[in-house]
C-alpha cells in the first residue's frame, strides 16, 4: 500500500484505466464465453445459499447466480458503451451545431434540448422502448436518445467560449479557413470533452439499462440481465431467498463506481486547470 | 412596483407559451411513437374484452380511426384531450382522466415526502460538508454521496425490502393500503405507514446531487473576501453560515429542488414499481408492458407537464427572489 501511495495521479489514471480495460473485457468475454447450458435450469440445485461451487447462490430454477450475473453484465456494458459512443457523439454534433450555427439554429436546439429535458428519462425510454417493440433495440436507442442532452450544453458552452478566444480571432484575421480552425483550435478541446463525457455517461446508461430491464421492457425474460435477476429476486424476497436480491446488484454498483473513479481520473489529467489540484 | 408586476407578468407569458410548445411537441412525439410500434391497438383492445363480433370490430376500428391517416388520427386524438377526454384505458376499462388523477394523489404523496425529505437532508449535509471542507465530516458524507448516486434507485428499495420487511418484519412488503380493507376504511397513518419505505428510497436515491451541490455553492461563498474580513472579526462559523452562507446557498438550491422534478418522476416509476404502490409510476410501466395506448400517452403527457411546471416555478422563483436578477433588467 506504501507504494501505491507515492504514485501520482497520472500513474493512478493508467493503473485503473488498465484495471478497467482489463475488467470490461473479462466480463464481456466471459459472457461470450460461458456456454448456455453452465446456466441451464438444475432444479437439483434450486435456490442454493452462497457456496464454495456457487459463489453466489442458485435461483428459483437452480442456475448459477455468479455466471448469470457475468453473462449480465457483459449485455450491460455492450448496451452502456454503445448507448454512451452513440449519445456522445449526438452530444458533440448538436453541441457544436448550435455554437456555430445561426441564431435561430442555436434557438431551436436549445429549444429541443429542454423538450429532451422536459420528460422524465425512465418514461421516455419506455416508450421508445415500447415504440419499438421492447427488446435489446429500444433499450439501445432509448437510452442513447435521453443521454446527449447535458454533454450538448457543455460543449455548446465550450465553444462558444473558445470562438470567443483571441487565438481563434487571430486565426481568422490571417485567413484560416472555419475547417483549419475546427481542425486545429476546436477538435484539440473538444476531444477531451468527448472523452470524459463518454465515460462519464457510461454508468448512467448502465444503471438506466438494468432499471429498464427491471420494469421489464429491456431483454426477454430468459436473458441474463442484472435487471432480471433482480426483478425475479423480488418474487422470492419474503421467503428469506436474499442472496439473488444482494450479490448481482452489489456487483453491477461495483462496475458502476469503478467506472466513475476512471472517469473521474481521466477528466482531472485530461483537463489541465484540475490536473494540479 | 407596477412596472415590477408587468415585467413579471409578461415573463410568465413568455414562459408559459414556451411551456405550451413544449407540451405540444411532447404529445406529437408520444403520439408518433406510440403509432410506429409494432402493438396493434385493437387487437390488445379486443383482447382485454373478450371475443367480439365483426360489427362490433368495426364499431371499435372506427373508434380507433385505423383507416385514417396518423395525422387525422393525432388531431382527432388531440381535440379530445383538449375536451379534457384522454380515452378510455384497456386496461382498467375507465376514463383515464380519472385513473390519473387518483394515481397522482398517491403518488403525490409519495413524490412530496421524498423531495421534503432530501431537500431538506440534502441541504444540510450539504452546508455541514462545505463548512468543514476537507475535514472527515465532509470525506465521509462526500463518500456516501457518491456512493448512493452509484446505486440504482430500484436495488436500493429491494435492499430496503430485504432489510426493514423480511428481515426486521418493521415495514409491509407493499401496496398503500392493507389488502382487504376498503378504501375508505383506511386510517391515515395506515397509509403513511405504507408510504415510509418507498419515500425511503425515492429520498435516499435524490438527495446526493442536492447536498453537492449545496457543499459546491458553500465552498465558493467561503471563499469569497467577505467572508475572510467576517472571519477576521472574529464571527465564527455558525455565525458566518447564517449571515452570508445561507442567503446566498438557499435560492440555488431551491432552484435545483424545483428543477429535479424529472428526476424525481422517473425515481418515483421504480420505487413504485419495487413496492407495488399504486401510483402512476406503477401504471406507466403496466401501461406500457400491457399497450394500454390511451394511458401510456396520458400519463406520458402528464409527467411533461408536471416536469415543466417545477422548471417553471424554479424560473419564476429566480426572478421574484433574487434581487440581482430582479434589478438587473430594469
Amino acid at each position: 500500500m506504501r507504494n501505491k501511495k507515492r504514485w501520482n495521479r497520472r500513474t493512478r489514471v493508467l493503473f485503473y484505466t488498465v484495471f478497467m480495460v482489463a475488467l470490461l473485457s473479462a466480463a464481456y468475454l466471459a459472457g461470450l464465453l460461458i456456454p448456455e447450458d453452465a446456466v441451464a435450469s438444475d432444479f437439483m440445485n434450486a435456490k442454493l445459499p452462497p457456496s464454495f461451487e456457487h459463489p453466489f447462490g442458485t435461483d428459483s430454477l437452480g442456475r448459477d447466480l455468479f455466471l448469470r450475473t457475468l453473462k449480465g453484465l457483459s449485455v450491460s456494458i455492450t448496451v452502456g458503451i454503445s448507448a454512451s459512443f452513440i449519445s456522445a457523439v449526438i452530444a458533440v454534433l448538436v453541441g457544436v451545431a448550435a455554437a456555430v450555427g445561426s441564431k435561430r439554429l442555436d434557438g431551436v436546439i436549445c429549444w429541443i434540448i429542454d423538450l429532451f429535458m422536459g420528460i422524465p428519462h425512465t418514461v421516455l425510454v419506455l416508450l421508445i422502448s415500447f415504440a419499438l417493440g421492447r427488446g435489446l433495440k429500444g433499450l439501445l436507442v432509448g437510452i442513447a436518445v435521453t443521454h446527449w442532452t447535458s454533454l450538448a450544453r457543455v460543449v455548446r458552452g465550450e465553444v462558444l467560449q473558445l470562438r470567443s478566444c483571441q487565438f481563434v480571432a487571430v486565426s481568422r484575421r490571417l485567413g484560416k479557413s472555419s475547417g483549419w480552425i475546427l481542425r486545429n483550435h476546436l477538435l484539440p478541446h473538444l476531444l477531451p470533452q468527448f472523452f470524459v463525457g463518454l465515460i462519464l455517461m457510461f454508468p448512467h446508461a448502465i444503471l438506466h439499462e438494468a432499471s429498464i430491464s427491471f420494469l421489464g421492457y429491456g431483454l426477454s425474460p430468459e436473458q441474463p440481465a442484472i435487471g432480471i435477476i433482480l426483478s425475479e429476486s423480488m418474487k422470492y424476497l419474503s421467503a428469506g431467498l436474499w442472496w439473488p436480491a444482494v450479490f448481482p446488484g452489489l456487483t453491477l454498483v461495483l462496475m458502476v463506481l469503478l467506472i466513475d473513479k476512471l472517469g473521474d481520473n481521466l477528466k482531472r489529467i485530461l483537463d489541465p486547470y484540475s490536473a494540479q489540484e | 412596483m407596477k412596472e415590477r408586476l408587468f415585467r413579471l407578468g409578461s415573463a410568465l407569458a413568455v414562459e408559459i407559451l414556451k411551456m405550451l410548445s413544449l407540451l405540444l411537441a411532447v404529445s406529437i412525439i408520444a403520439f408518433a411513437l406510440v403509432s410506429a410500434s409494432p402493438v396493434d391497438p385493437v387487437q390488445q383492445y379486443i383482447l382485454g374484452i373478450g371475443p367480439v363480433s365483426e360489427e362490433q370490430r368495426a364499431e371499435i376500428e372506427e373508434y380507433w380511426g385505423v383507416d385514417d391517416p396518423p395525422v387525422e388520427r393525432y388531431l382527432n386524438w388531440l381535440s379530445s384531450l383538449l375536451k379534457g377526454d384522454l380515452g378510455v384505458s384497456s386496461l382498467y376499462r375507465r376514463p383515464v382522466g380519472d385513473i390519473i388523477g387518483e394515481r397522482f394523489a398517491n403518488s403525490l404523496a409519495l413524490m412530496l415526502c421524498a423531495w421534503l425529505f432530501s431537500g431538506g437532508i440534502g441541504f444540510a449535509l450539504g452546508c455541514v460538508m462545505g463548512i468543514n471542507r476537507d475535514r472527515w465530516p465532509d470525506r465521509i458524507i462526500k463518500k456516501i454521496c457518491y456512493l448512493l448516486s452509484s446505486v440504482p434507485t430500484f436495488w436500493l428499495g429491494l435492499l430496503l425490502l430485504l432489510i426493514f420487511s423480511v428481515w426486521l418484519q418493521w415495514l409491509p412488503v407493499g401496496f398503500s393500503s392493507p389488502i382487504g380493507v376498503l378504501d375508505s376504511e383506511v386510517h391515515l397513518w395506515q397509509r403513511l405507514y405504507h408510504l415510509i419505505l418507498p419515500a425511503l428510497t425515492l429520498s435516499l436515491a435524490s438527495f446526493a446531487n442536492i447536498a453537492l451541490h449545496t457543499r459546491q455553492k458553500l465552498i465558493d461563498v467561503m471563499e469569497n473576501e467577505y467572508v475572510l474580513f467576517a472571519r477576521a472579526r472574529g464571527e465564527g462559523k455558525g455565525t458566518i453560515l447564517r449571515r452570508h452562507g445561507l442567503r446566498n446557498i438557499l435560492l440555488p438550491a431551491l432552484t435545483l429542488q424545483f428543477g429535479s422534478f424529472a428526476e424525481l418522476f422517473g425515481g418515483s416509476v421504480l420505487a413504485e414499481n419495487v413496492f407495488s404502490y399504486p401510483g402512476l409510476g406503477s401504471a406507466v410501466a403496466e401501461a406500457g408492458l400491457n399497450s394500454d395506448i390511451p394511458l401510456l400517452l396520458g400519463i406520458t403527457l402528464f409527467s411533461a407537464l408536471f416536469v415543466c411546471v417545477g422548471n417553471l416555478i424554479a424560473d419564476l422563483l429566480y426572478r421574484v427572489v433574487d434581487p440581482r436578477i430582479r434589478e438587473a433588467k430594469r
